[in-house]
């Protein structure tokens, strides 16, 4: 198995692990956290085609993982203040309760 | 035996590993947690005894191995390890006095639910001081040090239940940040200087003289010697996480932690990180030496910030009534001490001092914990009283431990160390204040230790509790046996006889002070000495208190300033008056920016809207209506039927984007679309 392979199997195991968790957990901030974790396989994708694949410019896997690792923290500090107000509102994180939203 | 500076990551990784395996461990796998933990320490124990060999065996005094950890364009991030005396005497100490405070903890913590979990954050802290010991890149320190700031965030709030605990924590990880940020700082403009953050690197690294020259070479703002500047900012990191006037306050409130942690934080493993950074860095305050026009020397500052910092700690212990709170603010001072030697140039002293402190602090916090144990997590000094009687190994341990602590001639370990200091002090040819603030916290210290031991265990018990109290298990007063075996026999490495520990540490060209040389400097310390225990025993020893509620002699006496420093000179109260109303005035600020500025100007435009919107309506309602009407029927009728697909619940939509997902994957690979 290649270096290329096993960064990608990882990344769909850490993918898979991330949807499993988002799907099944009904805590808020688990399932933030799943989703942390999905993003972070793709941020693996990212790198390792890009430092394994021939012909990449030097920096560009790095700088663009970067940048969505920054914008992903700020999107889990939105995302967790949103959990904040979703429990001062229902005081509980059950996302099944959440349902004002329905049409 | 033998330990090659490529192999050096072992000794952090043994606890790491202690901490992943810990980690994993369900809570009822006691055994196994607790076990990985003490034996993957003292095989770092062992592992760092090797390293000790080959440093002091080695030719060259710094031996680092140097690896590329990544590469970004054209700069190549480079970490590495480091082997010198100084790494390797820490790691020895850190090691060893961690393995007994392990061993401790499995008496204290016998009654945890949340056992496992306490042995998973103290192998981290260990595995990141380590780390921090063994890093030859300032990068790789970095990281280790903030490493060490999150296993003390959760260790101080390991009972985090209890909302003074989660609140110490939180002022323990904000405080040190605080100083952690000019580090950072620091390290950014070294980097942007330099080019690397290697400390040693066949003469390429930041400490080696080419470096060195260049740095103090650079005038910066204010006619600062860049060397001067990126020191002080790296000394600002130190003094967050040593505990250092102005940043001191969150060392006395981690006494919220489990005793063993403090222990651990103040012997061990947190504290001693600033110093051994100033140590680490130590070439770089020294640079700017020669210089004559700059306005301020680093180092110059670094003992001023150590001489208030001895004396306001060792000021405040006097008064305080928790018995973890005295030790904490005997920790604050002694610290102090060990910045006042670096600053006047005595690296080895300092080095001297927090090798015997951690193992009399730890001493002496556990003697502490061992008393808390048994008299029911009673800590208040007025509430104890009499425990000499049924806890004798506790006593004696706890009595060599203050002895050590005060300084007491000849046969401590904590003499040598800070007749050092004194000596080194004494001359430094700049000022003489660091000498006299560390002459009078010698007499302070002696005397708050003397009220320590007399409240604890002389007189008659104060409480049920105390009056309750037994001996604790063997597990717990080995550890307090052999620290106090240390906290007398370890001194002996460096006395003016036989100065051992002082011709090895080596690394950075000091000149050596003899404390013969000063022979009535010595007099007068332990004269000094003698003083605070005659004081001590004078105030609290002859006239003991019969009972909780009866007040301090010392508050008798004086009791304006015995209140304002059993309040901590209120820099708790300052810094929130200060920091606290401006922080909350600038939150107010932004709130009220959102709120009515960015609010506002969205209402109005939505305003405009809406009367577009009128106007509109206007116009339908005379002619377009009809037609649009059965539209709009048939819109809402087929709007209901999808609405039921929005049910609101984020679970239907996640699964429907999965499924949605599924299906085109499956699309894409049956398909063949290339």
């Amino acid at each position: 198995m290649n270096p290329l392979q096993a960064c990608l199997l990882l990344s769909a195991a850490l993918f898979s692990a991330g949807l499993v968790i988002a799907l099944a957990r009904s805590n808020a901030i688990l399932v933030l956290l799943g989703i942390e974790l999905m993003l972070n396989a793709a941020n693996l994708n990212f790198i390792a085609f890009w430092r394994f694949r021939a012909g990449a410019a030097p920096a560009t896997g790095v700088l663009f993982v970067l940048f969505a690792i920054a914008v992903a923290a700020a999107e889990a500090a939105v995302g967790l203040a949103l959990v904040i107000a979703l429990y001062r509102h229902q005081k509980s994180l059950r996302l099944q309760e959440a349902t004002r939203l329905r049409g | 035996m033998s330990l090659s500076v490529t192999h050096l990551w072992l000794i952090p990784a043994l606890p790491l590993l202690a901490a992943a395996v810990g980690s994993l461990t369900p809570r009822g796998g006691r055994k196994l947690a607790a076990g990985a933990a003490i034996v993957a320490l003292l095989g770092a124990f062992g592992l760092a005894c090797a390293a000790l060999a080959t440093a002091l065996g080695q030719p060259a005094v710094h031996a680092s191995a140097n690896f590329a950890w990544f590469t970004l364009g054209r700069d190549v991030v480079r970490l590495g390890w480091l082997l010198d005396p100084l790494t390797a005497f820490m790691a020895v100490m850190v090691t060893f006095v961690g393995a007994l405070i392990f061993i401790f903890s499995l008496g204290y913590m016998k009654e945890d639910r949340n056992f496992t979990r306490f042995f998973c954050f103290l192998s981290l802290f260990a595995a990141a001081m380590l780390g921090l010991l063994v890093a030859n890149s300032l990068l790789l320190l970095f990281v280790c040090w903030e490493l060490v700031g999150l296993a003390s965030y959760l260790l101080i709030g390991f009972w985090f239940h209890r909302p003074a605990a989660a609140a110490a924590a939180k002022k323990a990880f904000l405080t040190t940040r605080i100083g952690d940020l000019g580090l950072l700082l620091g390290l950014l403009w070294l980097y942007r200087a330099r080019g690397t953050l290697l400390c040693y690197d066949g003469g390429a690294g930041v400490l080696e003289n080419g470096s060195l020259a260049a740095l103090a070479g650079t005038t910066v703002a204010g006619g600062f010697a860049l060397s001067t500047a990126i020191g002080l900012l790296i000394f600002c990191g130190a003094i967050g996480k040593s505990g250092q006037f102005p940043l001191h306050v969150w060392l006395p409130d981690a006494m919220e932690g489990p005793t063993p942690v403090s222990a651990l934080i103040h012997a061990a493993t947190m504290v001693a990180a600033g110093v051994f950074l100033v140590a680490r860095v130590y070439p770089l305050m020294l640079a700017d030496q020669a210089l004559t026009a700059v306005p301020v020397h680093a180092l110059t500052v670094v003992a001023g910030i150590g001489a208030i910092t001895a004396l306001l700690g060792a000021a405040i212990a006097v008064a305080q009534q928790d018995i973890k709170r005295v030790l904490a603010f005997s920790t604050v001072s002694q610290l102090g001490y060990m910045m006042l030697a670096l600053g006047v140039g005595s690296w080895v002293a300092a080095i001297f001092h927090l090798l015997m402190h951690a193992f009399f602090k730890a001493l002496l916090f556990l003697g502490a914990g061992s008393v808390i144990h048994a008299a029911h997590h009673e800590q208040d000094l007025r509430r104890l009283g009499g425990l000499g009687r049924r806890m004798k190994a506790t006593f004696a341990t706890f009595a060599v431990g203050t002895l050590a602590l005060a300084g007491v001639p000849f046969l401590f370990s904590g003499f040598w160390s800070k007749e050092a200091i004194l000596h080194a002090a004494h001359a430094w040819p700049v000022s003489p204040l660091p000498l006299a603030a560390g002459l009078t916290a010698v007499v302070l210290t002696t005397f708050y230790m003397t009220r320590l031991v007399t409240g604890i265990f002389l007189g008659a018990p104060r409480s049920d509790a105390a009056a309750d109290a037994h001996e604790s298990s063997a597990v717990m007063t080995g550890p307090l046996l052999i620290l106090a075996a240390c906290a007398i026999g370890l001194g002996f490495l460096g006395t003016p006889a036989w100065p051992w520990l002082q011709s090895n540490l080596g690394g950075v060209t000091v000149p050596a002070e003899s404390l013969w040389e000063a022979p009535g400097l010595m007099l007068l310390s332990i004269g000094l000495v003698l003083a605070g225990l005659g004081a001590g025993w004078a105030v609290y020893g002859r006239r003991r208190r019969s009972n909780a509620s009866s007040p301090d002699p010392l508050a008798q006496a004086v009791p304006g300033l015995f209140a304002a420093l059993a309040a901590r000179l209120k820099f708790d109260e300052f810094y929130a008056a200060t920091f606290g109303r401006a922080n909350a005035w600038g939150a107010a600020l932004a709130d009220g920016l959102d709120r009515w500025v960015w609010g506002g100007l969205v209402t109005q435009l939505a305003r405009l809207g809406e009367f577009t919107g009128l106007m509109n309506r206007e116009a339908d309602e005379g002619g377009l209506n009809r037609g649009f009407d059965r539209t709009s029927a048939a819109l809402r009728g087929a709007g209901r039927t999808y609405s039921r697909a929005q049910t609101g619940e984020a679970h239907g939509y996640l699964r429907t984007v999965v499924l949605a997902f599924v299906v085109f994957a499956l699309v894409l690979l049956l398909g063949g679309v290339r």
